[in-house]
């Protein structure tokens, strides 16, 4: 049979997204009442592509003056006019907001897969338009607040700072903003320290978007500045997104205060498979879970129970489409897995694989090249762990799954709560009363039914126990910016 | 026969979600070239029609074997598809040429008849000098649960093949659920498929991505549990190159390399080889060609 050359692999060829649009400045300064501001400490840190381990540019340190500044700047235009304006005026800068994001969606999502490693593929389907979309959702409810809460009277709290991590730079900033302004409160936002740049963009949009000066101020820095704004004593209420352990810092200091409080911290969420489950589909479900934005997800499925009739097909099946997964260069359109977004969180991820190891665990990585520079961890498995491992227990925030079987509905229910977070979890079974069963039982604020890792700003996202409290999104994340009288 | 069979249900959602990932895969240059070229090499070239006449089908078979000779060094299709009226002439056509003579039988596309007539047009099609025969499952039997009939129906089919190859067309346009299409799919490996099929092309819809997608996890488990590969040819509704370049794709995730060959991948298709040669040109030239410069046997 005449044949075309069928003995070299079919591969694909590198399909890069283009960076000739991108205008990254050499040095940020911080956004400030309105105008881009040097820091009063002159300090400025690198922020690195850690894919290439390259500097794409130099960010401004906020110390406490300049967060003072913020605040002041934020109170100021609280006062003076957005808790004046109306509430129609106020959807219509969120509404602006919105259309800028969907008009420059490419110019964010490129610099967030620079900045922060992950895939353009999910940078550009997920994390911008989500975005968006957090943005479309609030500026909705600005003028609607009375419908929200029938028979209450709303008003907003004043100024909030909000804390946000490295994971979602740009969509976490949205889902701090969106609500925050569309409640009418004022904002100081700090990125990240190795993620600064979109949410600097997005000060440049906001700016462009003609919102009145002081609204929304972003100053960038580490944790010193976070202090500095949690600590401040004219913030209303701050808002955290990050560690569980910086989260408890930050209830600590703001206990006695009259300051409002969420956190949204972490998690080392179940993803449990029923034998009965549609498998192909469940598997899917797990590679979401846990490899989506290299692990680097609060919610993740980190850990993952199946019912042991299943657990060998589950095995086989997972590791087989695990192979599929395309590793490197972020920014090219077929990469599946991207970079560890930080030499630090890539150390913090090669111990727990050190510890897994140790312990005797089994562990399986795929046999995908890494490239040479930069900071990558190919996807990992742990089978036959137990539910006091280390790798089980502990929140690794990188492309690593804890395997475990179970038997019955009742044991693992009970495993899935053993744990001191409780932010998500997944079920797959295909009988309907199996999951009603699971989704009243199971300690987490969010529980997923044959399906992982689904975000829409219409659905309140939060947890239990050491995940954190207050929700974002919906109606109940409404909730957190606003007085009720 | 089929009590045994696996029931496993699969998730439409889920499914249709993992497809688009599929088509987010870019696939440019060199593996857009190489892709196009093996897309054209497991086209099963197909004329299914009251009006078809051996001269009709005579130029068919030129075009499997000549593609486009204004551009060198493409391969030829698969193989060419007719009813088996038309078998002999095909063959004779494609003598040497490496281009198979696939047959449909067994009263295709409705497979409305008896046993007896089914075997004999399986047997007519082959002694005329068929490759493969493509058979129709017999649906109603399958909707009304005779599960049994449908694979006993498939192994005497296969058992009249001799040494052709056989596809089993399951009409999934027919089916309404991707459970269904699973169950059908694992009745005709169970009773002797070489090949499964989406359809007959001649009701919508034919194939899509999904109900595919469905058909080759089953054929992957096989794999999986006996170490046998068996074929995987969607038909008809694929009509150009970037569809069919996503189902490429699809095959190397599910499956893996080794069924990226015509042995064991094809595309029951008619207008899809002109679309793939034009965009095979285009790489080639930088401009697209009027289909004028096409032939459309």
């Amino acid at each position: 049979m005449a044949k075309t050359d069928n003995n070299a692999d079919w591969n694909l060829a590198p399909a890069p997204e283009s960076t000739d649009h991108i205008h990254i400045d050499k040095r940020y300064e911080l956004f400030i009442d309105g105008k881009f501001t040097a820091p009063s400490g002159k300090k400025y840190f690198k922020t690195v592509n850690p894919a290439t381990e390259e500097v794409l540019a130099e960010i401004a340190e906020a110390n406490g003056r300049d967060v003072d500044k913020a605040v002041k700047a934020a109170r100021k235009a609280y006062n003076g006019v957005w808790s004046k304006i109306s509430a129609k005026e106020r959807a219509k800068y969120i509404f602006r907001i919105a259309r800028l994001i969907q008009e420059r969606a490419r110019e964010f999502a490129v610099i967030e897969s620079l900045d922060g490693g992950k895939p353009i593929r999910e940078s550009r389907d997920v994390d911008v338009p989500t975005a968006a979309a957090h943005f479309f959702y609030h500026a909705g409810w600005a003028d609607k607040l009375e419908y929200a809460f029938p028979v209450r009277k709303v008003s907003p709290l004043g100024v909030v700072g909000q804390i946000i991590p490295w994971n979602f730079p740009l969509l976490m900033a949205a889902w701090k903003i969106a609500p925050a302004l569309a409640t009418g409160n004022t904002v100081v936002l700090k990125p990240a320290e190795t993620t600064s740049l979109t949410a600097l963009k997005l000060a440049e949009l906001i700016r462009d978007a003609g919102l009145p000066d002081g609204v929304v101020n972003i100053v960038t820095g580490a944790g010193a500045t976070g202090r500095a704004l949690t600590e401040h004593p004219d913030v209303d209420k701050i808002a955290f997104t990050g560690s569980t352990d910086v989260g408890k810092m930050i209830q600590r200091t703001v206990a006695g205060t009259d300051k409002k409080l969420t956190l949204e911290l972490g998690g080392k969420a179940a993803n449990i498979i029923f034998e009965d489950a549609p498998i192909d589909q469940a598997v899917e479900g797990i590679i979401n879970g846990i490899f989506f934005n290299q692990g680097h997800v609060c919610c993740a499925g980190s850990r993952l129970f199946v019912q042991e009739s299943v657990a060998a097909e589950v095995d086989r099946r997972l590791k087989h489409r695990m192979e599929s997964l395309i590793l490197g260069d972020p920014l090219d359109k077929n990469t599946d897995v991207g970079a560890i977004n930080s030499k630090g969180q890539l150390e913090t991820i090669n111990s727990y694989l050190a510890k897994g190891k140790k312990e005797g665990l089994t562990m399986f990585q795929t046999d995908c090249p890494v490239p040479e520079k930069g900071f990558w961890c190919r996807p990992t498995l742990f089978s036959d762990v137990a539910q006091s491992s280390v790798i089980a227990r502990e929140e690794i925030f990188g492309p690593v799954l804890a395997i475990q079987t179970f038997r019955t509905v009742d044991e693992v229910i009970d495993k899935a709560n053993n744990t001191p977070y409780g932010l998500s979890a997944g079920v797959w079974t295909d009988k309907g009363s199996k999951i009603f069963n699971l989704t009243t039982r199971l300690k987490a604020g969010v529980v997923w039914a044959n399906t992982y890792n689904k975000f829409d700003p219409t659905s309140p996202f939060g947890g239990y126990k050491e995940s954190g409290f207050g929700r974002e999104g919906g109606l109940h994340g409404l909730r957190a910016y606003v007085n009720l009288h | 026969m089929t009590e045994n069979i696996s029931r496993k249900a699969v998730d439409q959602v889920g499914t249709e979600e993992r497809c688009a990932r599929f088509k987010t895969r870019s696939i440019k240059k060199e593996a857009k070239v190489s892709g196009l070229k093996m897309a054209l090499n497991m086209i099963d070239l197909t004329t299914l029609e009251g009006k078809d006449t051996p001269g009709k089908v005579r130029q068919m078979c030129y075009k499997a074997m000549h593609l486009h000779d204004a551009y060198a060094g493409l391969p030829t299709v698969a193989a060419v598809c007719v009813y088996p009226s038309m078998v002999a002439v095909a063959k004779a056509s494609l003598k040497g040429s490496g281009v198979k003579v696939a047959s449909v039988a067994t009263a295709f596309p409705a497979g409305q008849s008896s046993r007896e007539v089914k075997l004999e047009d399986t047997r007519i099609a082959v002694d005329a000098g068929a490759d493969e025969i493509d058979m129709v499952i017999s649906r109603g039997r399958y909707h009304a649960g005779d599960y049994n009939f449908v694979y006993d129906e498939i192994a005497a089919v296969k058992e009249a093949c001799g040494k052709a190859r056989l596809k089993v067309i399951l009409e999934t346009g027919e089916m309404g659920t991707l459970d269904d299409v699973a169950f059908a799919s694992r009745i005709a490996i169970a009773a002797g498929a070489d090949f499964i099929k989406t359809s007959t092309g001649k009701i919508q819809p034919a194939a899509t991505m999904p109900v595919t997608l469905t058909m080759l996890e089953v054929i992957r488990d096989h794999y999986f549990a006996t170490g046998e590969m068996v074929g995987m040819k969607p038909a008809g509704g694929i009509s150009n190159a970037k569809a069919a370049l996503h189902y490429l794709i699809m095959v190397k995730e599910t499956l893996g390399q080794k069924w990226l060959d015509n042995k064991w991948f094809r595309f029951g298709a008619s207008s899809l080889a002109n679309d793939l040669l034009k965009q095979l040109v285009k790489q080639k030239t930088g401009a697209y060609q009027s289909g004028a410069y096409f032939a459309i046997d």
